[in-house]
């Protein structure tokens, strides 16, 4: 290790997380190889080493021969400014050479609030931030995640955007990437090639132009790139690789466990969420598999908890028995199974009881809205005899806890639903009264709403985000109707997700803001520790643009999107009918019960969804 | 007792006391065997470390304490095949030698000057005074203590960059940090303060002396 390195670990929080040396990092000689990638989280290592995109990335391209891909993370700011003095780049884990010594420099973004973390970490490794700057082959900068479906706000700085899952695309383009480097192609070259793999958007062949309104006048594909790039998706998650000698780390993360990804997608089709409709079709992992794939990865890894992910893991059709024999080779061995995301039916139930066995926690639930309206308008097809049964369920089997999560500002809401919340409140609480069996440490509810973040790609992606100001007003007017105050309610902060929205359906001129607001200092802007929104909002002014047009103006309903050259397999069509039946709250069934033509299964050979 | 002796460097020096336990409790399950684990709700594997290594502190002798069922074993090769770089197990071995015997430990602190050390000699004759103060920072705040009371021995050593302090101070009850002694010399001596300073615990002994295991 380098001894600058050296002297500034002991003046940093936590230095564990910037040294590497964890079991299970790979490590090539770097004279063996011909490509290197350093592969960077914009956020911390805490929360990176706890991404499962990054994890399998990160075995996809180490498995090839001759490449080795490195883990780079964002270093919290005492470790930053301890950098910075002293003259140290950003560096890799793995070997620690600086980021300036890569070939490729992969992104991969799962939330808005981390665009200014990848322009600071390009900034801290030395790497021009404009992709024009960046003339030849060296430091092709790449990116893709959850988030990059409306890549628009980071089209200055990216050369290229890989559209949807990343296992097969991933391993082309750097195939692609060591013949250009073998051949001695020129940039531009490079980009055209990309450009006509299937989910690669090169974002310097489209011209975008506006109407004198600031809308969107036209998108122009340029040298031959396609119209409309679609997301890639893996056909088959069986034969997809999935790590299970993955690294252990040596200090605390977010999720510090084993993981097993049981399914992609979700059947259902909740109108606010943008991964519900972005990660289709559904696509099951079978039980076999993920039973294999559990013991391998808990011998490797020597955790003593594992978690069974998925957006909704009581939608995984074989839970009850993949649960069965999970438990079997858990409880023996002192291993909890954690299962999140339960929905409240009869066999999640019975299946919260057979954990409990193991590892008691607290109850959840995200009815997201107050009233049965609604809810059904946002197709949150929980009703409130269900939250109500299952509240009955856990008090009597001695729960006294529940947190409760719900959306302010969802399209159609009044203050009629608002004060829904306080209701439902209510009723939860009178039934604890009525069936808990141990009423002496009291009943602790914890509410807390979030401010609804219309999102591409979703029934809502053209809706108006309602002012910071009312939002406000509505948490407000909820405070003071809550039955008891005993119940703890907190309500997300307004500005960061007044950004948010804007960051999610911004444009191309969007990069000036986010640059200048690097310049500004912002950084870590999904951490309360860092998050200014008065440098944002001076950073819009400098650059003329005013964030409501993003945020509280809505879309027409003819506009051009300006995320329109991206598909993620779902038709438009669909995501209309959807708006409308929202209006009307009329609920759609999940694609278990019927299809609801989507079109994601297009992306399918065969074209059937196995929902 | 069942004891584990380990040795802590490179890398593995920047994890905490609470990494440590968390990484030996891994690297059992790694090897395939079965920590013993408390009852009730929450059950957790019975590891202990009889003396915790503060961050960024090397350790050529750490003592580890756990318990296994009666019919299993683990060996230092079936160890170090799981675990990260920087950590290796010398030896295990069972001990009824309670932790509490444990008094002393020999620490090597080296002190870096980026340009000529300075004299050593005042180094010894400020270490040999009868008194060292330095402020401590606790819980409460910053405390004033007099750490010399608690330094059996120390021999220095000079060369052209460094000072090598080679020290033999109280573990435990109470114990010092010999981190400590590079502080007292930036007090009393701010002329000597060291650029850069490293430590490695060497060797714990008990009060006799004698090394301890």
């Amino acid at each position: 290790m380098n001894e600058k390195l050296q002297r500034i670990l002991p003046t940093v929080q936590k230095p564990a997380r910037y040294v590497g040396g964890e079991y299970h990092q790979i490590i090539k000689d770097k004279h063996e190889v011909d490509l290197r990638v350093a592969f960077c989280f914009p956020d911390t290592y805490e929360i990176g080493m706890s991404n499962l995109g990054m994890r399998i990335l990160y075995a996809i391209m180490n498995r090839m021969q001759g490449v080795w891909c490195e883990r780079v993370f964002a270093p919290w700011g005492d470790m930053e400014q301890a950098m910075r003095e002293n003259d140290i780049p950003l560096y890799a884990l793995e070997s620690g050479d600086a980021l300036s010594q890569f070939d490729m420099i992969a992104f991969t973004v799962g939330y808005e609030m981390s665009y200014t973390n990848i322009l600071n970490m390009l900034r801290m490794g030395n790497i021009p931030l404009h992709r024009e700057d960046r003339t030849d082959l060296k430091h092709m900068v790449f990116a893709g995640g959850a988030c990059m479906y409306n890549p628009e706000p980071l089209a200055d700085f990216v050369d290229f955007f890989s559209i949807g899952e990343g296992e097969e695309v991933t391993v082309e383009i750097l195939e692609l990437y060591r013949k250009a480097k073998a051949e001695g192609w020129s940039k531009a070259r490079f980009l055209m090639e990309a450009s006509k793999i299937d989910g690669i958007y090169v974002p310097s062949m489209y011209e975008h132009s506006y109407h004198s309104d600031g809308t969107l006048r036209t998108i122009t594909a340029k040298d031959g790139a396609p119209e409309r790039v679609t997301k890639r998706i893996v056909q088959n998650l069986d034969d997809a690789l999935y790590p299970t000698d993955i690294i252990v780390p040596n200090t605390e993360i977010v999720h510090d466990r084993s993981n097993l990804e049981v399914m992609r997608g979700c059947i259902r089709g909740c109108r606010f969420c943008q991964a519900g409709f972005t990660y289709r079709p559904v696509r099951p992992r079978s039980p076999a598999k993920l039973l294999t794939q559990a013991i391998e990865s808990l011998e490797n890894s020597g955790c003593h908890e594992i978690t069974l992910s998925s957006l909704s893991t009581s939608d995984y059709k074989y839970l009850p028995e993949l649960a069965d024999s999970m438990l079997d080779y858990c409880e023996p061995r002192k291993i909890n199974l954690s299962v999140p995301s339960l929905r409240v039916d009869n066999f999640s139930r019975e299946l919260m009881l057979r954990l409990q066995k193991v590892r008691k926690s607290g109850l959840t639930f995200a009815p997201e809205a107050g009233t049965q309206r609604l809810r059904d308008a946002i197709n949150k097809n929980v009703t409130e005899e269900e939250i109500l049964q299952t509240c009955r369920i856990a008090f009597e089997g001695g729960w006294n806890s529940v947190k409760l999560y719900f959306m302010l500002g969802l399209p159609t809401e009044t203050d009629e639903d608002v004060l829904g919340i306080a209701d439902l409140v209510y009723k939860i609480l009178k039934t604890w009264r009525a069936y808990a069996v141990n009423k002496k440490r009291g009943c602790r509810i914890h509410v807390a709403t979030a401010f609804f973040v219309p999102k591409p790609f979703t029934p809502f992606q053209w809706e108006k985000q309602i002012t910071p100001e009312e939002y406000l007003r509505r948490a407000k007017l909820l405070k003071e109707n809550m039955p008891s105050k005993s119940i703890e309610y907190n309500y997300h902060a307004a500005d960061l997700s007044h950004l948010e929205a804007v960051l999610a359906r911004g444009d191309r001129r969007l990069g000036a803001v986010i640059e200048e607001a690097v310049n500004r200092g912002a950084k870590m802007d999904g951490w309360d520790e860092y998050f200014s929104y008065q440098t944002w909002l001076d950073s819009f002014r400098a650059c003329g643009i005013d964030p409501d047009f993003y945020a509280s103006r809505g879309f027409a309903d003819d506009e051009l999107l300006p995320w329109s050259t991206i598909s993620d397999g779902v038709q438009e069509e669909y995501l209309r009918r959807e708006r409308e039946k929202a209006y009307r709250s009329e609920t759609t069934p999940d694609c278990r019960t019927q299809c609801s033509a989507c079109g994601a299964n297009c992306l399918l050979n065969g074209g059937r969804c196995d929902a | 007792m069942r004891r584990m002796l380990f040795e802590k460097k490179g890398t593995a020096i920047w994890m905490s006391h609470l990494d440590t336990m968390r990484l030996m409790q891994r690297a059992f399950r790694r090897a395939g065997v079965l920590l013993h684990h408390s009852q009730g709700y929450t059950p957790h594997a019975y590891v202990s470390m009889l003396l915790p290594l503060s961050v960024g502190v090397e350790s050529e002798c750490e003592i580890m304490e756990y318990e296994l069922d009666a019919e299993l074993t683990i060996t230092p090769q079936e160890m170090n095949a799981v675990l990260p770089e920087g950590v290796r197990v010398l030896n295990v071995y069972e001990s009824a030698r309670k932790g509490k015997e444990l008094t002393h430990l020999r620490a090597q602190l080296k002190l870096h000057y980026d340009h000529e050390a300075p004299c050593a000699i005042e180094i010894e004759e400020l270490l040999s005074k009868t008194e060292l103060i330095v402020e401590k920072r606790t819980k409460r705040g910053v405390d004033n203590v007099d750490i010399r009371p608690l330094v059996k021995e120390v021999r220095i050593t000079a060369a052209q960059n460094e000072i090598i302090l080679d020290c033999i101070v109280c573990a435990q009850n109470p114990s010092l940090n010999p981190m400590l002694l590079p502080s007292a010399i930036e007090r009393y001596l701010p002329t000597h303060r060291a650029d850069f300073v490293t430590c490695c615990r060497m060797e714990i002994y008990d009060a006799q002396g004698e090394i301890f295991r």
